[in-house]
């Protein structure tokens, strides 16, 4: 479990500033939702955390450790894991080689040229594990290539809890996933909870308020309210950008 | 937690296994060449043979890169000539051991992979190909300029590599199975390689570069890696050839000699090693088939190539493959 401090962040795309001087902590063990409507720049600031990108300024510290400059895979070293919205896999791979790679990146050396690999049972087993706990052991075997949208989400988490993260960005892991489906998906996360901090993009509500020990709320770029689920669902502001709109659209 | 909308399992990628056998079948057909083509009265088919081999083991360290790593580089035969040209200047040298030379061959690429593939693995897709065939032509010039070895014309060599204080590479024969057993030996290293952990890598590099980096891969350091890896073992097929034909020349390093070996492999197959064995025999023996019969062979290779990508676009690997699964 690690503490993540942004402070500052910016963004621009060009004259559009998508990330604008954002500033959160992730407290340890929390699961810190994000919410805001779509373009709000939720996945530009993974983004950013993740090191895909880099941040035109501001400043990102894992446990008060700088880490603003490092790549991706060397966050990703440090225990800062991230899932897509929109799912990057391995297709050709099966789903068990998909995860066990996660699992070799962070177990010895890739600089092994003759071992066969497949028989690796330490990275099969690892591989398994995180598979049984995103929900997904029975496909090991299937071609990434070949799962239903659901599962694509799962291997998604699969893949980012196979890194041992000690933070974990989540970007939106119910996107496309329904019914019964997210609800089974909701509680594996909130089995979850507390064994690592997490950054929780989405836009189901009810998961969002089930899970969350705090939520920012980002609108154009901007964190305009951070709460508890309680307090930001009551927050004036929050209800005339956001929880208004989607109300209304409901109803 | 069902998906009931979960189509069944896809079918395994080909067998590894399956791979290793088409290949141990090649193997033994290449091993009876010398025999049979004796006894039907054309020795000198031998040589071809040779040649043929040593082609195989480039296309198969281009697959390697290509078709695992999805590097197309279109300047190997840079490595072909660093190989020819090792025999060459290191026996004027008086080091005429092949093994000597073929390590000669390999740390010289190794050194002009590992620059030359750091700057070129700073771009991507046709600028990687672009770049890499220019570091190759490169490479092309500073041998033409190279009077002391004929430049242009090419240099004669008095005689064969030794091997352990022997001239028993001057029988050809004995040059032939020596070819074979380093395609051999190198078939078996890449075939370890593929499937290691650093195969996985390269591979999944291939696949989605984004989520590798996702989970912690740094795909430049393997990229790389692999890419020093093929351009040593294509210098080895060099260091052959040059034997083979016991003339070196820049000839070896051109262009053309780059884009065959780039044909060879996708003509077999890429991604299979045993594919870009077989590409390399297809595409010398209707070299060799299609120019006895006419001049114009170049022009009905390249149909014959066309047809094949059009019909085949895993190449002979995918065309063996869809004649046995129909079986
Ligand atoms: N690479 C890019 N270049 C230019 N504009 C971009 C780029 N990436 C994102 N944007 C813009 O930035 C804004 C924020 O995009 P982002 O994907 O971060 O939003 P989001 O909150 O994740 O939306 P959603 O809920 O739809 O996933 C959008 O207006 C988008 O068009
Ligand atoms: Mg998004």
């Amino acid at each position: 479990m690690s503490r993540l401090d942004i402070t500052h962040l910016t963004k621009s795309f060009g004259a559009l500033k998508v990330t604008d001087d954002v500033s959160l902590t992730a407290e340890p063990g929390e699961i810190h939702a994000i919410i805001g409507p779509n373009g709000a720049g939720k996945t530009t600031l993974i983004a950013q955390i993740s090191g895909q990108l880099a941040s035109d300024s501001g400043r990102i510290a894992l446990d008060g450790r700088d880490i603003t400059g490092t790549s991706m895979p060397d966050r990703v070293h440090l225990g800062l894991a991230r899932s897509f919205q929109i799912t990057q896999t391995l297709p050709g791979f099966t789903v068990l080689e998909n995860v066990a790679l996660a699992v070799q990146a962070r177990h010895g050396s890739s600089f092994r040229f003759w071992a066969p690999v497949a028989t690796e049972a330490a990275l099969n087993d690892a591989a398994m594990r995180a598979l049984t706990e995103a929900g997904l052991e029975h496909r090991a075997e299937a071609r990434a290539s070949a799962l239903s949208h659901g599962e694509h989400r799962r291997l998604e988490l699969a893949c980012a809890l196979a890194t041992e993260p000690s933070v974990l960005l989540l970007d939106e892991p119910l996107a496309g996933v329904g019914g019964e489906d997210a609800e089974a998906f909701v509680a594996a996360l909130a089995a979850m909870k507390g064994r690592f901090t997490m950054l929780l993009i989405e836009h189901d509500m009810d998961a969002v308020f089930r899970l969350a020990t705090r939520v920012s709320v980002l609108v154009y770029g901007r964190i305009i309210a951070t709460g508890t689920p309680e307090a930001v669902r009551a927050d004036a502001a929050v209800r005339a950008a956001y929880l208004g709109e989607e109300e209304e659209a409901s109803a | 937690m069902t998906d009931t909308a979960a189509p069944a399992a896809a079918p395994r990628a080909p067998a590894l296994a399956g791979r290793v056998k088409a290949a141990a079948i090649l193997f033994v057909l290449f091993a009876l060449f010398p025999p049979i083509v004796t006894a039907a009265g054309d020795p000198f088919l031998v040589l071809i043979g040779t040649r043929i081999l040593a082609y195989a083991i480039a296309a198969m360290a281009l697959d390697l890169i290509l078709g695992y790593g999805a590097m197309v580089s279109f300047g190997h035969a840079a490595y072909l000539g660093f190989g020819t040209y090792a025999v060459a200047i290191l026996s004027s040298y008086g080091v005429s051991d092949i093994l000597l030379q073929m390590l000669g061959a390999v740390l010289i690429s190794a050194l002009f992979a590992l620059v030359t593939g750091a700057i070129s693995l700073r771009t991507k897709g046709v600028y990687f190909i672009m770049i890499t065939l220019a570091f190759g032509q490169m490479a092309f010039f500073f041998f033409i300029s190279l009077s002391a070895y004929g430049g242009d014309d090419g240099y004669g060599l008095s005689q064969r590599s030794t091997l352990f204080g022997t001239q028993v590479l001057e029988n050809d024969l004995a040059l032939f199975y020596a070819t074979l057993a380093v395609l051999i030996g190198l078939f078996a290293l890449c075939h370890r390689i593929v499937g290691s952990r650093f195969g996985r890598v390269l591979t999944g590099i291939r696949e989605n570069p984004t989520r590798m980096e996702a989970i912690g891969y740094s795909p430049f350091r393997f990229q790389l890696t692999a890419f020093v890896i093929s351009g040593c073992m294509t210098s080895v097929a060099g260091v052959l050839l040059a034997n083979q034909a016991e003339f070196v020349s820049p000839a070896f390093m051109s262009w053309h000699r780059s884009g065959e070996l780039i044909v060879m492999v996708v003509l077999g197959g890429i991604g299979t090693l045993a594919g870009a064995i077989g590409g390399a025999v297809a595409a010398l023996v209707l070299e060799e088939v299609l120019g006895m019969a006419t001049d114009h062979w170049r022009l009905w290779f390249g149909v014959f190539l066309v047809l094949m990508v059009l019909f085949s676009p895993r190449g002979i690997t995918g065309l063996v493959e869809q004649i046995r699964r129909r079986k």
